[in-house]
């Protein structure tokens, strides 16, 4: 940035999908099916299932927690066969983390609006690419709320009766519940939230494409306006989101801290996935004007952000622990030591690789800077808050029922499906925004 | 010690920032420049190599961290155990709050003073200032000179690159 009059030329380049990365990203989905399939021969055909559920029954007899509601209602319910549970719930958890990880696209960029950031200017169209699965993300989002009344495999607040007085079913605390967690509520919230968030996003991408086309400034002054909008809609809404599609799982516990908890990790998630394809591109050839500035500052996010997420985590964590409250600590129960401890070795595994990882590794700024650094680190990230959502849908759902080859089946499936509709998205436009006011700020940007 | 400077005095940043990649390109060697606020990329321009600063931020938090665990475990463990909440006398998610503090604690104040110690910015009798209007509206390049330095090739060369005077300055203890 010596030479502040320097200008360096800026063309438009479009991202090409070869057939090569198309069918590669087939070839993603198919092996999620060929796993999906083994995963479910091995759950109907395994042996040892029994034996876990006896342990499930066992260790949550011992969760105290349950204990006065327990007493309650007369029959637990049981659900599907594992097989299909564990591919419903695996369905929602996929669906969650990656409509959560695009949402942070449009999140990411209306930011940097907001705090009318220059050097992010390089990476803005990949942003708008990430936000390309929040559309099936709804429509999966509802049917697989559908398909949860099969058997109530994922919530338990929807079992027939659970909220009527003289009910076999009958549950004192859901039933308190009853007046927000009811299913035409809870279908207009997350219809309403998704809703929000889609608009927003076709707007900023509208009038990104639009200032590309024409040039100008008032797109971007425009743009800024939609963007504080959103973010005051997005920080009402993530909270929200967070508390209906993760923490009604296990509904008779409750955290102050969760919807933080949730959008620390959906965020650090998204900023992970966008380092990683501009990483990704910036290898294929493309982009240019990415430099090591910007990756420093991607690497910065992550490295602060996956503090932050621990932050957040042992916020949590640490007032359940030391209050020791039955109704509170039974969440921790069930992760460190119940089901006999079938998730103590992931609880831990979680913390090592979604904070001492990233801390350790992006420590020094020539990590931050190096392409293999970031990228292994984002790869760790995204796998490790995808192992965070696992922990926290699993133990409420399955029970000791869990497993891994069902659930990365599906989660190959979502990769592969995700990642068409983002380069799909990415090719629309030119990886360069032409004509934002700030694009010669981002190229000179220095660290 | 008394040192002799050349002060190029300039008006404009930019100005600044090109006069310092081409008086480095004709071989002088700069000492220093003083500015009134903070230039983007004049680190690059002067050659600065990076701070070592944060080498010792690690170890200053690492010491933070030793020392608010040793204390508590010390503490709370082995002088005076207490039982708290039924919680064992060394529990370790109870220190953390305490042990991220004292990490932050030890960091922040041995990082600062190791910079004002490596930077001589501690209090002082006299500051040393070579020209005062650099604390105003002033560039100041300053460029240590002896008596065998070629003071009118030099004038010549700063005054070729925007300086607006080009003055000499001794000073002791710097």
């Amino acid at each position: 940035m010596a030479t502040l009059t320097h200008q360096e030329s800026v063309t438009a380049e479009y991202l090409e999908v070869t057939p090569g990365a198309r069918k590669n990203f087939m070839l993603i989905i198919i092996a999620g099916v060929v796993v999906l399939v083994v995963g479910i021969i091995v759950s109907l055909f395994g042996g040892g299932g029994h034996e876990a559920a006896e342990g499930a029954a066992a260790a949550h007899g011992a969760a105290a927690g349950h204990g006065a509601a327990a007493a309650g209602h007369g029959g637990e319910h049981h659900g599907s066969a594992p097989w299909l549970k564990r591919i419903i719930v695996s369905l929602w958890h996929n669906n969650v983390f990656f409509t959560g990880v695009s949402a942070i696209g449009t999140v990411f960029m209306a930011i940097q609006y907001v705090a009318y950031a220059g050097w992010s200017v390089v990476v803005k169209r990949i942003n708008e690419a990430l936000s390309a699965w929040l559309v099936p993300g709804l429509v999966i989002m509802l049917v697989v709320f559908g398909l949860n009344f099969i058997n109530n495999d994922l919530f338990h607040w929807t079992v027939p009766g659970i909220m009527e007085k003289g009910n076999a079913n009958y549950d004192a605390i859901i039933a308190g519940k009853s007046g927000f967690l009811n299913i035409p509520f809870y279908l207009i919230r997350t219809v309403i939230y998704l809703g929000l968030w889609i608009y927003f996003t076709k707007r900023l991408r509208d009038l990104s494409l639009a200032e590309d086309l024409n040039g100008g400034t008032s797109y971007f002054h425009k743009s800024i306006n939609v963007s504080a909008l959103f973010l005051v809609f997005y920080a009402v809404t993530s909270s929200m989101s967070a508390w209906d599609w993760v923490m009604s799982v296990d509904v008779h516990w409750f955290s102050t801290m969760f919807g933080w908890y949730v959008f620390a990790s959906w965020w650090v998630s998204g900023i992970a996935a966008v380092t990683l394809c501009a990483i990704l591109l910036k290898q294929a050839g493309y982009l240019p004007l990415l430099k090591e500035g910007h990756l420093h500052d991607l690497g910065k996010f992550m490295f602060g952000f996956s503090i932050f997420w621990t932050y957040v985590w042992f916020s949590q964590f640490m007032l359940i622990w030391y209050a020791n409250l039955p109704e509170e600590s039974v969440y921790f129960n069930q992760r460190l030591g119940g089901f006999n401890g079938q998730y103590t070795w992931l609880f831990f595994a979680n913390l090592a690789v979604n904070f001492v990882f990233p801390f350790l590794v992006l420590m020094t700024r020539d990590a931050k800077r190096q392409m293999i650094m970031l990228k292994i680190v984002s790869i760790a990230i995204l796998i490790g808050h995808w192992s965070d959502f696992y922990l926290m849908f699993m133990p409420g759902t399955m029970k000791g029922d869990n497993g891994f080859i069902i659930e990365i089946g599906i989660a190959l499936i979502f990769l592969g499906s995700f990642l068409i509709l983002m380069t799909k998205r990415l090719a629309q436009a030119s990886l360069t925004p032409l004509h934002h006011p700030f694009l010669d700020e981002s190229v000179h940007h220095t660290t | 010690m008394t040192k002799r400077f050349a002060l190029g005095i300039f008006e404009d940043e930019d100005v600044l920032l090109h006069a310092v990649e081409n008086v480095r390109e004709a071989g002088v060697k700069i000492y220093e420049v003083f500015t009134p606020f903070p230039i983007h990329g004049i680190d690059d321009a002067l050659g600065i190599e990076r701070s070592r600063l944060p080498i010792a931020a690690f170890f200053f938090g690492l010491t933070g961290l030793a020392f608010a665990l040793w204390m508590q475990i010390y503490m709370l463990g082995f002088d005076w155990p207490m039982i708290i909440g039924g919680k064992p006398h060394i529990a370790l998610p109870a220190f953390i709050p305490v042990s991220f503090e004292l990490t932050v604690l030890f960091c922040c104040h041995g990082m600062v003073i190791t910079f004002y110690t490596i930077s001589k910015l501690y209090p002082r009798w006299k500051t040393p200032v070579l020209d005062v209007r650099s604390t105003d509206d002033k560039f100041v390049m300053a460029i240590e000179v002896n008596e065998n330095t070629d003071m009118t090739k030099l004038t010549q060369i700063l005054r070729e690159n925007g300086a607006s005077e080009v003055n000499q300055k001794e000073m002791s203890k710097f």
